[in-house]
């Protein structure tokens, strides 16, 4: 690893990761719908079709379903594709190669094939994108045995997960949240950068009450944990960085350490991911509770249209008022 | 373009009478309980033998749907053997090894269809050689995935056959709705790639347009389709009764084009079969069918095999699981 680094947003750092993934492994292959001579449509495949040649960077047909099935082939062919759904809501076309074919290769083939497959897709919202732009689907994805979902926070992350992503043998969804494309800037380490999935981040250590979150979400709340900070109550902020594999021990850890919880998603309520945490405490240390765990979510409606959006998405207040009613005392 | 010569007739025949005789035989083991659901293969051994001979082993991949298996003798015993493992429930049974180059059967329809084209597509990537034909039926080629395969080939040139078994089928459901399109060939037009009409009961035939597509394949002129017609002569699976919807005047019509006996009958005048030669056949393809099922019945299995090959490492969720599986096991089963 390098000593130096330098400030990137979090598109520079997936950009550059690219960039220099496809340069150590000739193997590698982007698959996805203007992700060759636009650069993808928010530029995050950039220049990589002039440096590696229309072989390597392929604009394909509209097809999120062949994007996804023919990444099955490309991997049995030996090839590493690194394939892009333009927006996770349209991975919907796509969910029967995804989970149907890519996450159950290696179990129904016994290992003989193996899916180093790399499916990277933005999501979340914030932005005001039409319909199916912005949801976050990640709670669907962890409901399919097989695949791997790192969703990284900041830009130093998704390079070190980006790159371990793709050089993971099994197929890893990445996720990489809308507003944190130019939103989220952070100090990247130059050089290769790797950061294991399955390894949870403690963003802010903290005694009082710990918020769990993963992707743009831990940026609102590591901002709630600081404004804390002045009013004298100590807020840990643990970022998942991948749901599967899910680092359990993180969380028995700081939740057995803080006595107190807080599990923050965009996604609806119902069947969302923050669920399976709440489980997760319950299983490892629910006795060091001293409060019910306090969730907070989108709403158990379609993601809503740009006006309305403000009033869906979790914010810093939500937040905030979780803490609140997690610390308070009866 | 070259069709078979004698010596490849009668290999291809004789292909087709082992994988008829097996097939009888399977469908007694499911009916005494012996194996799990099955899709009889009767009536399409033209097609699947006639097409795989036309294939070069060492370079070209296979991708069955799931009728194909017993028709893919000629890429190895392996695949025998692995699909009795297969009909028992038997996790190796997905396991065919390398260098073999078959793909284990595929049950949702047409998915294996962009998997052929990513294969192919890669294979040209490589400069590796060969090409990639992949099985599927009249009724999978309403799915999706066959118009986004199929185009992304043809915009790609990869070096992919599709070959539509049209058995007039899909379960219960006759080709009239399936389609309003002339064939099912014709569906290249929107791909911009070659679509060929065959009749499936002839391997020669079969053979003739597989080696076509293969060529242009090989040589970067891209894919092709073929629909080969057959008729499909028993049950969709052991769990189908066909008599619900098949009108018996329509089964005893294509029994008569039943692609065995036409092929045996031209056979035996050329002096190529004989009565002697067909009873030595069946006797060994039942004989090979006994030996499969018996080594898949000796091959071990560990209950927490169920955890094995889900990632190359283990998460610690499923440590966790393992763990707790062993445990209400008794750890009698480590």
């Amino acid at each position: 690893m390098s000593d130096k680094s330098s400030e990137l947003s979090m598109l520079e750092a997936i950009n550059e990761t690219l960039h220099s993934e496809m340069a150590r492994d000739e193997r590698i292959v982007i698959l996805g719908e203007d992700v060759g001579r636009n650069g993808g449509v928010f530029r995050a495949t950039e220049g990589l079709i002039e440096k590696f040649g229309e072989n390597r960077v392929v604009d394909t047909p509209i097809s999120e379903a062949a994007i996804a099935g023919s990444s099955v082939g490309l991997a049995m062919a030996g090839l590493v594709p690194v394939a892009e759904i333009q927006f996770l809501g349209f991975s919907y076309q796509a969910m029967h190669q995804i989970a149907g074919q890519i996450a159950r290769l290696r179990y129904r083939t016994q290992s003989r094939f193996e899916p180093q497959i790399t499916i990277r897709a933005p999501f979340g919202g914030g932005v005001r994108t039409p319909e199916l732009h912005s949801d976050s689907l990640e709670a669907q994805f962890a409901n399919i045995p097989g695949l791997k979902i790192a969703l990284p926070a900041s830009a130093s992350d998704a390079k070190g997960l980006l790159t371990s992503a793709i050089r993971d043998p099994d197929p890893v969804l990445f996720l990489e949240p809308l507003r944190g494309y130019r939103g989220i800037r952070d100090m990247v380490p130059d050089g290769e950068h790797i950061v294991p999935l399955g390894k949870a981040n403690l963003v802010k250590e903290g005694t009082d009450v710990v918020i769990i979150s993963w992707s743009y979400q831990v940026e609102l709340c590591r901002r709630v944990a600081d404004s804390f900070e002045k009013e004298g109550v100590s807020v840990a902020v643990l970022d998942l960085r991948t749901l599967v594999p899910l680092d359990t021990e993180a969380i028995n850890e700081i939740v057995t350490k803080c006595g107190r919880a807080v599990v923050v998603q965009e996604a609806p309520e119902t069947g969302g991911f923050a669920s399976e945490i709440i489980a997760t405490i319950n299983d490892e240390c629910f006795w060091s509770l001293e409060s019910p765990v306090v969730r907070i979510s989108g709403f158990d409606v379609p993601y809503p249209v740009g006006m309305l959006e403000t009033f869906y998405v979790p914010d810093e207040e939500r937040i905030r008022a979780a803490v609140l009613k997690s610390i308070e005392k009866d | 373009m070259p069709k078979p010569n004698d010596n490849q007739l009668q290999m291809i025949f004789e292909d087709m009478v082992i994988a008829r005789t097996q097939a009888g035989r399977l469908w007694n083991l499911q009916r005494q309980g012996q194996i799990g659901t099955i899709a009889p293969i009767d009536g399409h051994e033209a097609t699947i033998v006639g097409a795989v001979h036309a294939l070069e082993t060492e370079s070209d991949w296979v991708l069955p749907q799931y009728r194909e298996p017993l028709g893919l003798r000629r890429y190895g015993p392996e695949i025998l053997d692995a699909f009795m493992l297969y009909n028992l429930g038997h996790p190796l049974g997905g396991h065919i090894p390398d260098p073999i180059k078959v793909v284990p059967s595929q049950i949702s329809l047409a998915a294996s269809i962009p998997h052929a084209v990513g294969l192919a597509w890669g294979m040209s990537l490589k400069n590796d050689p060969g090409a990639v034909l992949v099985f599927f039926g009249d009724g999978a080629s309403s799915e999706g995935d066959f118009y986004e395969a199929g185009n992304l080939a043809g915009v790609l040139k990869a070096p992919v056959i599709f070959l539509c078994v049209n058995n007039q089928w899909a379960i219960s459901t006759p080709t009239s709705l399936q389609t309003a399109a002339d064939s099912f060939a014709s569906k290249s037009s929107a791909f911009g790639i070659p679509g060929v009409q065959v009749d499936g009961n002839d391997p020669s035939l079969v053979f003739e347009a597989v080696s076509e597509a293969r060529e242009r394949a090989v040589n970067g002129k891209g894919p092709t389709l073929i629909e080969s017609t057959v008729y499909r002569l028993g049950a969709h699976t052991t769990a189908d009764d066909p008599t619900r919807y098949v009108p018996s005047e329509e089964l005893s019509a294509a029994k008569k084009r039943d692609p065995l006996l036409s092929l045996q009958k031209e056979l035996k005048k050329r002096n190529l079969w004989s009565d002697e030669k067909q009873n030595e056949v069946e006797k060994y393809a039942l004989e090979r069918m006994d030996e499969a099922l018996e080594k898949a019945k000796n091959t071990p299995l560990q209950p927490s095999s169920v955890l094995d090959h889900c990632f190359e490492t283990e998460t610690l969720r499923l440590s966790k699981q393992r763990k707790y599986l062993l445990e209400s096991l008794g750890g009698a089963h480590e």
